[in-house]
């Protein structure tokens, strides 16, 4: 079984202009020990559908759909068995570390209550174990430094103490949005070195959502390219960077520098911009932007599968893949068992 | 670092107070002064001789300038004189006579007003666009909306007239002549700092540290209790300064209406007899008070706060 799988995902947000949507019909799994790293541009949706996911989304947000974790559905929990997993065998760490802690309380006063509340240590001892873990993820003199409020720290650090609270109940399931995005060059290289080492050391399953197709690279066994809210593709990290399918995916291999390439010189970015997500438009959701858009794309496009667990969502056939709904109405009639719920926040 | 800051913080803010209280007694000297008439007016009827004494006697015979600087002299010993109305009384004396009253009403009217308002205002944000907000809401526009001289006699009314179960009026230190002055005097604070809570609870529930919380798995009363509480309540906090001239303004209203013997009442007696000693002094008196909370709130405030530092109390 695997650790984490998701079918027909959807996530809104009432709005006064209406009806955002945010997520739409999104399926995919993680196994147990794998990195899954999700990219996409901006607002794709890649840190709603993990809110969604863990019932942390703003109060006019719905997700519907469902997440098995473990076999058990996040999205149909109540607020008390969800409670006993997050901070607990799932850790989130956010794209924003300035403002996640809170700016009121010590480190230590938020470091210990995570492992006090779960594992019903002491005072003291949760304090060594938080120490020791800031140590882990190389905070000078943590002993002295725990005693002090966020603001005393930098932003680097502070995703730092996010990572250590996150790790401290020993997760199986890392989540990271975008975890060094907001910091400086050299930052986002230790953040994500840490994360690294830290998973090697803990073996623990990653969900990494990052614009840097670098670190993917670097750190991911499988990719999910996701735009305006859905998966177009997705595969093992080898085949997305050097056998990319999808026209989106190719635009974004070309938007970044890559080793492999003789020279930044035909570097460009995608030309225009993502669909409007109160107003989505019927068929591909790229094609206003792709060079391959024809008459077709104006249907739903067609979904391939392999046997990899490889996929792309694109008139465009796959590589070595079968069209998996040729009446074209794409992976939504799979969405049909899934409990709805309202947000519990 | 902090203890050394919150210290220089109370030092700077002290030292900033003695202009402060300077113009307030500027100020109110010369206002009050300009109003027409003057103490002796209803000795009218006596012969010049005695009202010169009279006017001697208190050297109001003395340049106005004279008067003020000696004036200024005697606060600065805390002797704010003799009564012009109240012959044998000093107004040191009637002070102390009448603030224990007052005291007493308005720091009880705060203590409800900062509980209440708090209460309803966590209620209503937990509750925020349901019926039961809006509703509370409601009833708090009204609270801030209607004068505490309409509340009161519509209380007085309803509880104590058509229903006789609490005396209109007087004093005498029981609850039941307390209860009524009180909550009049309250309800515009409760129905304010509910308001304020509310607002202020609904943006900290939206900041990332709130849903940061929330991913830690901790249950919803921990993370309302100790992460969202203390920064909703810093505005309502340092709301408290300015609770407690409202207040003031509004004892002497209440004091009014209820028949009771603080020092509102000796200030509204002494204004309409021209007693400029008492008036004076109550208003100096109170003045400080307003000075000396707004001191402790700025510290409480600063002390609650983390990321004031040390170097920002300079
Ligand atoms: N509370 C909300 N109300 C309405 N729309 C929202 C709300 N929260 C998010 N959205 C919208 O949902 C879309 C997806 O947002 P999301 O944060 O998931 O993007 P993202 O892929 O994480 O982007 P980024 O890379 O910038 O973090 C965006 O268009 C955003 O504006
Ligand atoms: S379906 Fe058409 S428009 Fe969409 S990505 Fe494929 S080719 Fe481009
Ligand atoms: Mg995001």
């Amino acid at each position: 079984m695997a650790l984490l799988d998701v079918t027909g995902l959807e996530v809104e947000f009432e709005t006064p202009e209406g009806t955002v949507r945010a997520v739409s019909n999104l399926d995919f799994h993680l196994e147990e020990g794998e990195t899954l790293a999700i990219v996409g541009e901006s607002g794709a949706g890649k840190s709603q559908m993990m809110m969604a996911i863990m019932g942390l989304l703003a109060e006019n947000g719905r997700a519907r759909g469902s997440a098995l974790y473990r076999g058990a559905d996040l999205l149909g929990m109540t607020a008390r068995e969800l409670n006993a997993i997050r901070g607990n065998q799932i850790a989130m760490i956010f794209q924003d570390p300035m403002t996640s802690l809170n700016p009121y309380m010590t480190i230590e006063q938020q470091m210990t209550e995570v492992i006090m509340h779960h594992r019903k240590l002491k005072r003291d001892e949760a304090r060594a174990q938080a120490v020791e873990m800031l140590r882990a993820v190389r905070i000078p003199d943590a002993e002295e430094r725990i005693r002090q409020y966020p603001h005393e720290y930098s932003g680097g650090m502070r995703q730092r103490v996010m990572i250590a609270m996150g790790l401290l109940c020993e997760p199986e399931l890392l989540i990271a949005d975008e975890p060094s995005t907001a910091l400086d060059v050299t930052v986002q290289a230790q953040i994500t070195q840490l994360v690294r080492e830290l998973r090697e050391q803990a073996g623990m399953s990653i969900i990494l959502i990052t614009h840097d197709l670098a670190v993917v690279a670097d750190i991911a066994d499988r990719v999910m390219v996701m735009y305006a809210g859905e998966v177009v593709e997705c595969g093992s990290a080898e085949d997305i960077f050097y056998n990319p399918q999808h026209p989106y995916t190719r635009g974004l291999l070309d938007s970044v520098p890559r080793l492999d390439r003789a020279s930044d010189q035909d570097l460009h970015a995608i030309p225009g911009n993502p669909p409007n997500l109160l107003d989505l438009p019927v068929g591909c959701n790229f094609r206003d932007r792709c060079d391959e858009a024809r008459e077709e794309c104006r249907e739903p496009p067609p979904v391939w599968r392999d046997e990899t667990g490889r996929m792309s969502r694109c008139v465009l056939p796959m590589e070595g893949g079968k069209r998996v709904d040729p009446d074209g109405t794409g992976p939504e009639s799979r969405a049909t068992n899934s409990a709805s719920r309202e947000n519990r926040e | 670092m902090r203890q050394e800051g919150l210290l220089q913080l109370a030092a700077s803010r002290l030292i900033g107070l003695v202009p402060t209280l300077l113009v307030l007694i500027t100020i109110s000297f010369f206002l009050i002064r300009l109003a027409p008439g003057g103490p002796f007016d209803a000795e009218m009827a006596a012969p010049p001789e005695i009202r010169a004494n009279l006017e001697a006697k208190y050297h109001l015979d003395e340049p106005l300038l004279a008067q003020y600087f000696r004036y200024l002299g005697e606060v600065i010993a805390f002797d704010f004189g003799p009564s012009f109305q109240y012959k044998d009384w000093t107004v040191n004396e009637l002070i102390a006579r009448g603030f224990p009253i007052s005291a007493t009403i308005g720091g009880l009217a705060m203590l409800l007003a900062f509980f209440a308002g708090v209460l309803i205002g966590v209620f209503a944000a937990l509750r925020q666009n349901t019926a039961s907000d809006y509703t509370v809401m409601g009833i708090a526009m009204l609270g801030i909306s209607i004068p505490n001289f309409v509340v009161a006699p519509l209380l007085i009314l309803v509880l104590a007239i058509y229903g006789g179960w609490l005396p209109a009026s007087g004093w005498d230190w029981t609850w039941q002549r307390g209860l009524l002055p009180v909550v009049t005097l309250a309800l515009p604070a409760i129905a304010y700092i509910a308001r304020l809570t509310r607002g202020s609870m609904i943006e900290v529930l939206h900041s990332n540290y709130i849903r940061t919380a929330r991913a830690k798995g901790l249950p919803e009363r921990t993370v309302i209790l100790r992460h969202a509480l203390k920064p909703t309540l810093l505005p309502v906090i340092s709301y408290m300064g300015p609770a407690t001239a409202a207040l003031i303004t509004g004892s002497v209203v209440v004091e009014r209406i209820y028949s009771i013997p603080g020092l509102g009442s000796y200030f509204v007696q002494g204004a309409l007899n021209r007693d400029y000693t008492l008036v004076m002094g109550v208003v100096v008196f109170y003045g400080m008070i307003i000075i000396l909370f707004n001191f402790i709130v700025d510290l409480l405030y600063a002390w609650l706060n983390p990321r004031i530092r040390y170097d920002e109390g300079e």
